[in-house]
């Protein structure tokens, strides 16, 4: 035998121990057991998901609750409590053949007849972006046990999406029906299908959660508890996490300035990804019924006036991308071929000068108003620089301040001149862009609707064809048409694409694996144990 | 004796009154705040319709006429009946006697340090006046007194926590640890050595400083002079003499904030994640959560209307020159 040819058997001995020794490894690497210690902040009201859809009450209850379907990170639907689903030709008939073995946490097997109560009855009254989804419904039926099919009035674009957990989570019919949902007794207990179960609540202090051993996803969960700790500081939060307290954080737990310093840490690595469901978009919002805001050319001063690449590097720390326009460019239909505006304050004068708006001898040519949102130092911050950056063109800005609930009943009721917002939208502009935009939204006393009062039908007619219709092109199509209408008149100062740092500690792995990120039910992730 | 069952008697059937005008007050203010706990709830869901909103409205009460509100509250608090929250869907009651036991032994154990520690320190300053020990305290007590208490909080867990590892950082207990007896009572014990130690630091410089004031004061008076003319021991004089006759000012900020203590520390109890009172309060005046706001506000009121009474009658135990009088 040549050396050669022994070099070589010997090598491929050496591989074939190396695979005996490495496949038994991996599968040890998921073998069960370890804690998991996440921030959640706030402290979710309830984990009722079909009564509480807050971003902590998803993190938490995402774990007990779960939806028919999931996302993959291209936004792509993947199976979830429904393991098939078929869409008519005419888009108007949706067929989910749900999993045959799923079991509610009180051992009740979970049938069509859950899917129907669910989005037909309990969300239809507690829940209002699936009532405003199935409301599109003409008909909701269980063809058998584990068949259900949903028969729309008219074709609608995005319904798949409407299936992620935090906007149809399943509900169990047989605890609720004949209920008042929302005082139910139950609601302490809550009972789902997912991996894990509640165990126990400590106001204030944390919530456990235990693995649920009938769960119908064979060998899993991994990890035997969950629980997530309340840490209302900013501060101690990121204690919690350099001490290893915590092994997760998630959205806006850490502030942007404490992200480099956390990121370093040896122990703990960080993700953007997982949050592209929601890709949340930041802006100005701008009330558009004062003056001078009412002008466009206003409006468009101010994108020129503001450098969104220093707000992303020095407020954000390098989190997040310049918004180019109204849709987020992980969300589905986005448009990048719409006017730029670039940072040029010598553009915004030209603007504000064709206006009339001339300077006083203050230097001022208008003053405006801006309410900075109370969460956190960040929004702050970011105030400090508009009213910097605004004054440099001659506009003169006063903060406001004010709590949430001041806020929230201040934008809502049109008392505002300026504000930052920011909104999830939900994977299709259907579901989480329109509403800020359309006129038939405009209401007052509603957070979240079209706070602005920009009214232009033909931007009406673009989200409303678009949204009717499930043919992809087409809807790209209205969608462009809609972006670049939108990017002209500037109803709202687009900021960033906004990413959120989730940091985890490396023994734990799997947590971001889909577009719903650390809602996702964790029945993958699992503990590295040395 | 039946002096002072007719004083307190008095004082209490006052203090019935009291308390229920308080609560009328309470009930205008909390409700003057812009933004009510439906606008906040809609607020946070990131979603709302008019609906939606509105239902909310209707569950918490909030669309009946506020004087038909105010009926209501003040129909259930003379039953004893502190309301429901409905955004955390539990009696008020019960969530202020889940918080209560974490917030005394917060605040009690760190006010009974401070005195004790405050009034040591303030009389050791004062007798060594001009030395370089009252320098220190002086100094010392000026630092704590001026630094932001959350400041020294975070600093503290720096140091001992996350630099030495010595005690915990946050909480009441180490979650998931399943402690039983002993092992669970030092538990906690550690959990409470790092807020307990930032809150007491700044209450014994308020001591300390307040004390030494007095003693100063009195250190120099006639029956002073008088008794260590008779030759008394210094530790007599100090502690029979001159302080029982300088402690008056420290009893009534003593009692003052003593009638506080329920109300916890929002600060410490937010540094350190403590599920306290302080925290419920802060928590429910950010989500306008009005039936717990009340109830806290209604709790204080009494407690600190107590205090009053009982540093009234204390008054006059320890200065037999001040009568109660009904």
């Amino acid at each position: 035998m040549s050396n050669r040819l022994r070099c070589f058997r010997q090598s491929l001995t050496a591989a074939a121990l190396a695979a005996m020794l490495a496949i038994p490894g991996a599968a040890m690497a998921q073998e069960r057991g370890g804690t998991m210690n996440i921030i959640v902040q706030p402290e979710p009201p309830i984990l009722v998901l079909g009564i509480n859809q807050q971003g902590p009450t998803q993190t938490v209850a995402g774990k007990i609750y779960q939806g028919l379907l999931t996302f993959d990170f291209n936004l792509k639907p993947q199976p979830e409590l429904a393991e098939s689903w078929e869409v008519s030709p005419d888009g108007k008939v949706y067929t989910f053949r749900l999993v045959k073995n799923a079991k509610w946490h009180d051992g009740k097997p979970f049938t069509a007849h859950d899917v129907v109560f669910s989005t037909s009855k309990f969300l239809m009254e507690t829940h209002p972006r699936a009532r405003a989804t199935f409301s599109k419904c003409e008909k909701i039926e269980a063809l058998d046990d584990h068949t259900v099919q949903f028969t729309l009035k008219e074709p609608f674009g995005p319904f798949l999406q409407a299936f992620e957990v935090s906007s149809a989570p399943m509900m169990p019919k047989h605890i609720y029906e004949g209920t008042d949902f929302k005082t139910a007794p139950a609601n302490a207990t809550p009972i789902g299908t997912g991996p894990f179960k509640f165990k126990e609540w400590v106001k204030g202090s944390y919530i456990h959660l235990v693995r649920n051993d009938e769960y119908w996803k064979a060998g899993k969960p991994y990890l035997d508890d969950i629980y997530f700790r309340v840490i209302p500081d900013a501060a101690s939060r990121s204690v919690a996490v350099e001490q290893g307290t915590v092994q997760q954080t998630q959205f806006n737990d850490i502030e942007t300035f404490d992200v480099p310093r956390l990121k370093a840490l040896p122990n703990v690595e960080m993700t953007t990804k997982g949050y592209e469901f929601f890709a949340p978009l930041s802006w100005i919002e701008i009330n558009t019924r004062t003056k001078p805001l009412d002008d466009k050319r206003f409006r468009q001063a101010m994108m020129h006036a503001l450098d969104r690449k220093f707000i992303r590097d020095k407020i954000w720390f390098g989190l997040g991308r310049p918004a180019t326009g109204p849709v987020n460019s992980v969300t589905r239909f986005y448009e990048g071929n719409v006017r730029k505006y670039d940072y040029d304050p010598k553009k915004a004068e030209a603007l504000l000068d064709e206006m009339g708006l001339k300077k006083g001898a203050d230097g001022n040519r208008a003053k405006v108003r801006l309410l900075v949102m109370p969460y956190g130092e960040t929004w702050t911050r970011l105030g400090e620089y508009v009213k910097q950056a605004m004054k440099r063109v001659g506009v003169d800005v006063t903060l406001e301040t004010t709590d949430a609930a001041g806020w929230v009943n201040r934008v809502s009721n049109w008392d505002y001149d300026l504000t930052f917002n920011f909104v999830y939208q939900y994977g299709d502009p259907a579901l989480g862009v329109s509403r800020t935009y359309v006129s038939d939204n405009i209401r007052k006393g509603v957070m979240f609707s079209n706070t602005m009062g920009y009214a232009n039908p033909e931007v009406d007619r673009l989200f409303a064809q678009a949204a009717q219709t499930n043919k992809d092109e087409e809807r790209q199509q209205l969608y462009s048409a809609a972006q670049k209408i939108l990017v002209e008149d500037v109803p709202v100062a687009w900021l960033l694409e906004m990413e959120f740092p989730t940091f985890i500690d490396k023994r734990f792995k799997n947590a971001v694996t889909t577009a719903i990120g650390v809602n996702e039910s964790y029945d993958s992730v699992y503990m590295v144990k040395k | 004796m039946p002096r002072i069952a007719a004083f307190v008697s008095q004082r209490l059937i006052k203090a019935v009154f009291v308390v229920l005008a308080i609560a009328v007050f309470n009930f205008f203010l909390v409700h003057a705040a812009p933004g009510d706990p439906a606008q906040v709830m809609a607020g946070e869901a990131g979603a709302a319709d008019a609906q939606f909103v509105e239902q909310l409205r209707q569950q918490f009460g909030l669309d009946r006429p506020m004087i038909e509100q105010l009926g209501t509250y003040m129909g259930k608090v003379v039953q004893g009946d502190l309301g429901f929250s409905y955004r955390q869907q539990r009696p008020v009651f019960d969530l202020l006697m889940d918080r209560l036991p974490v917030t005394l032994s917060l605040t009690l154990t760190a006010f009974v340090l401070a005195l004790i520690g405050g009034v040591a320190l303030g009389t050791l300053a004062a007798m060594r006046a001009g030395t370089w020990s009252d320098t220190a305290i002086t100094v010392v007590g000026l630092t704590a007194y001026a630094t932001p208490i959350f400041w020294i909080g975070l600093m503290l867990i720096l140091l001992f926590s996350v630099n030495l590892g010595w005690l915990p950082a946050f909480g009441t207990e180490t979650i998931g640890a399943g402690y039983t007896g002993w092992e669970a009572f030092l538990d906690r014990v550690k959990h409470l050595v790092l807020p307990v130690t930032t809150l007491a630091l700044f209450y014994m410089a308020v001591y300390t400083r307040l004390t030494r004031a007095s003693i100063l004061e009195v250190r120099d008076m006639d029956f002073v002079k008088t008794a260590r003319a008779k030759g008394l021991p210094e530790w007599r004089i100090v502690s029979v003499h001159v302080l029982r006759n300088a402690i008056l000012p420290v009893i009534t900020v003593a009692g003052f904030q003593a009638g506080h203590l329920i109300g916890g520390s929002i600060l410490i109890e937010t540094v350190f994640a403590l599920p306290g009172i302080g925290r419920l309060a802060f928590e429910a005046v950010l989500q306008r959560d009005y039936q717990v706001l009340l109830g806290i506000f209604l709790l204080t009121s009494v407690v600190v209307v107590i205090f009053n009474l009982l540093t009234d009658l204390i008054y006059s135990l320890v200065d037999p020159r001040i009568e109660v009088a009904p």
